[in-house]
């Protein structure tokens, strides 16, 4: 309900300040000063009128950034951030957005066409303030109220903190601990907002439970922070992100996301992630840190997670599990795309901690044009975990010459009963291939996307059904021109 | 009455590998007219695959001279996938494996991109599956086949079965068939002969490419065609293959 009323309180003042043209509010209320310190920190918690225990927390997240540096061992090159620079909280502000559909750029919305994305959404994912905002207020209050019949909730992590501060204390950090590296560090100390979910136990979450139908709150998404709960014997399934590539003026995103499954608990976590990625040049572009992590805490407990990921000049995503419970089971299904200058370094961490615990990774990384695609991932077996299981799967496919697709896979076994497999090719789309595919009358891009799609198969199947078709499409958008 | 004009015409035509330049077709004169069965013969290094993959518009040739009409238009103009969108269909010699692409889907995806070129509304998967089922006891292949990955894990007689089917269901106009004998059993020979020979229509033209004289001794042939050193140095009628097996490549290669 208070989600609701919070869009209901952007849109007013969305729509106040577009009354008073000319009316120069008081910045400092707005938006924090450029820059952090524990000050900044104060500022954002007291914006979002936060009990102390979280301004705590917070701070003690900032205390420990402080003594960090920015991670360097991954296989990208990216200019050196400067994080006093940056603006930490700010409100939506329309002066930002474009007005209308014909302010936004050309090239964006001819991508939207053709992933066939209603008018209205796009104009939402543009940016710009529309009534569009009244359609998702109307969805979300649908689905809140059918939902909390079931004792599911789902809402902001703002509202959480407020509704059901219990919970949130209870599991917030659990997973990913303030100090966990220098991103997720970052994230406790400023997060914005994200989203919160908790399913009761034996409760099977009757819908995909998507951030979709928040793209409104989406947008306070640089600093996301999601927490999902799913305790003893439930199920949920949940969607993040859009197919359509999100306008945003970030340039840096260090989103965290923890998952907690307890026994018999069921947990999908399926992201389509779309960012600018900067142009042919690579010029512009959202630099994304992501720390995502699930905990099995419970025996018998899955957490799968499923993702694309196409956008971002730059990806830093490693979606990992802890298989704390005996007979637990993780899963990992990747698909990573880089065309033009863009670079992704990511992959998985699966840690057997309890008996019998197994884990699958299937990661496909296809590279194109000058694009850099690593898959990273470790495979950890603790004494503890006899007869642990890991089948491991990684291939890379390249289009053209110029682009590049490493694998670097870690493997830590301290059980001598564990079964840990891995394996690896590397392919290019020959020409062959697209010759055989042109023969029989289908163009070059629809071939390399025939093909692309087919090497991808496996991954896209674990997508819900409506968004691997716009999975599908992402991907040939994606790799337009990338063959001559 | 007029005779129609050939449905293909080859004239001089010259072709070079863009590699490294090196000639592979000196000036090959061919006419096919519609509902008539060529083969061309020839030893290994003659052109024979070169020929089929120029026409195809596969990349990696360079025409230097010479003209090639198709239908009244300029082939050589037309790019790979619109030829085959015309109608054009090269059977591979080695068709080539596309993991994770089921083969019923591709097909799909091959027969609505013609269709959308010549304006026609596409087949859903009913219309589709319905079209498929009346063409595969032509080749007798099992339903099994289609739902694997394309030509993955296909054997030899598979994958040239395959093709046969392939080119049953696109219905082109002119068909070349690259050597798709090489590498049969006789049982499997026997097969995609009985594939050929169905197809066999008085508006469709076939060029079969072999070495041997084997296939045609299942389809019968209208004219047999000799190519050697990239020239087609010796035309008749299906009594020259029995011929060429009988004395061998050699005699005629000494002659070019």
């Amino acid at each position: 309900m208070t989600a609701s009323t919070d869009t209901l309180q952007t849109v007013r003042e969305l729509s106040q300040e577009g009354y008073k043209y000319g009316f120069v509010t008081d910045i400092e209320a707005d938006e924090a000063p450029p820059g952090l310190n524990e000050d900044t920190v104060r500022f954002i918690s007291a914006k979002k009128e936060e009990p102390e225990w979280l301004l705590e927390w917070r701070l003690a997240a900032f205390r420990a950034w402080q003594k960090m540096t920015q991670p360097n061992w991954a296989k990208l090159q990216l200019t050196p951030i400067d994080y006093q620079a940056a603006t930490y909280y700010s409100a939506p502000k329309q002066s930002t957005g474009p007005k209308s559909l014909d302010e936004v750029d050309p090239e964006l919305l001819r991508t939207y066409e053709k992933l066939g994305i209603p008018l209205r959404e796009r104009e939402a994912l543009a940016g710009v303030a529309v009534d569009a905002v009244f359609d998702s207020i109307s969805v979300a209050t649908t689905f809140k109220e059918e939902l909390g019949k079931l004792g599911i909730i789902f809402c902001s992590m703002g509202e959480a903190v407020r509704e059901h501060p219990d919970l949130v204390r209870r599991y917030l950090g659990t997973v990913v601990p303030q100090n966990d590296n220098f991103f997720a560090a970052l994230n406790s100390a400023v997060f914005s907002d994200g989203s919160f979910a908790y399913v009761p136990p034996g409760v099977r979450c009757p819908m995909e439970l998507s951030t979709y139908f928040r793209i409104n709150a989406a947008k306070s998404g640089q600093f996301e922070r999601t927490l999902v709960i799913a305790d003893t014997g439930s199920y949920v399934s949940y969607l993040e992100g859009c197919t359509a590539p999100q306008r945003d003026e970030n340039q840096l995103h260090a989103a965290v996301v923890e998952l907690v499954a307890h026994a018999d608990a069921q947990i999908k976590y399926s992201t389509v992630q779309n960012w600018y990625p900067g142009d042919a040049e690579g010029r512009g572009g959202i630099y994304n840190f992501v720390t995502k992590r699930g905990a099995c805490r419970g025996s018998r407990a899955k957490i799968s997670w499923t993702q694309v990921e196409t956008g971002s000049a730059i990806t830093w995503k490693y979606p990992s599990c802890v298989l704390e419970g005996d007979d637990s089971v993780g899963e990992f299904f990747s698909v990573a795309i880089t065309n033009n200058r863009q670079q992704a370094d990511t992959g998985t961490k699966m840690i057997h901690i309890g008996k019998d615990t197994r884990s699958t990774i299937v990661a496909k990384g296809i590279s194109a044009g000058r694009g850099q695609n690593t898959y990273r991932g470790l495979v950890r077996v603790q004494p503890r975990a006899q007869g642990a299981r890991n089948h491991t799967q990684c291939d890379s496919l390249l289009i053209g010459g110029r682009c590049g697709a490493h694998t670097v896979p870690y493997i830590e076994v301290r059980n001598p009963s564990a079964h840990v497999e891995h394996e690896a090719t590397t392919s290019k789309i020959s020409d062959d291939q697209l010759f055989y595919c042109r023969q029989r009358g289908l163009g070059a891009e629809d071939a390399v996307s025939l093909i692309v799609n087919g090497f991808c198969k496996e991954v896209l199947k674990e997508l819900p059904m409506e968004f691997a078709v716009e999975a599908q499409k992402l991907l040939a958008v994606s790799l337009e021109g990338s063959v001559g | 009455m007029t005779a129609a004009p050939p449905m293909l015409e080859i004239s001089n035509l010259h072709a070079r590998l863009s590699d490294d330049g090196r000639e592979i077709l000196r000036g090959i004169d061919l006419s096919v007219n519609r509902g008539e069965v060529h083969a061309i013969m020839g030893p290994n290094g003659s052109g024979k695959s070169t020929l089929a993959a120029v026409l195809a518009g596969r990349d990696g040739y360079e025409v230097s001279t010479g003209t090639v009409t198709y239908l009244g238009r300029n082939l050589l103009a037309m790019p790979a996938e619109e030829r085959a969108r015309e109608g054009l269909f090269l059977a591979f010699q080695y068709p080539v494996e596309i993991p994770g692409v089921n083969n019923m889907y591709f097909l799909r995806a091959a027969i609505n991109a013609q269709r959308r070129h010549h304006g026609e509304t596409e087949l859903d998967a009913g219309q589709f599956l319905r079209a498929v089922r009346a063409k595969l006891k032509l080749l007798d292949i099992g339903e099994d086949l289609l739902q694997r990955a394309l030509n993955v894990g296909f054997s030899g007689g598979e994958k040239k079965r395959n093709e046969i089917f392939q080119m049953a269901m696109l219905e082109p106009r002119l068909a070349i068939l690259d050597e798709t004998d090489s590498g049969l059993d006789i049982d499997a020979l026997r097969v995609v002969a009985r594939g050929v020979n169905q197809q066999r229509d008085p508006d469709r033209a076939i060029v079969m490419i072999t070495h041997y004289q084997r296939l045609l001794g299942y389809v019968e042939p209208d004219c047999v065609h000799v190519l050697q050193g990239g020239r087609i140095v010796e035309s008749g009628d299906k009594y020259l293959a029995v011929d060429l097996e009988q004395r061998g490549y050699g005699p005629i290669g000494d002659a070019a």
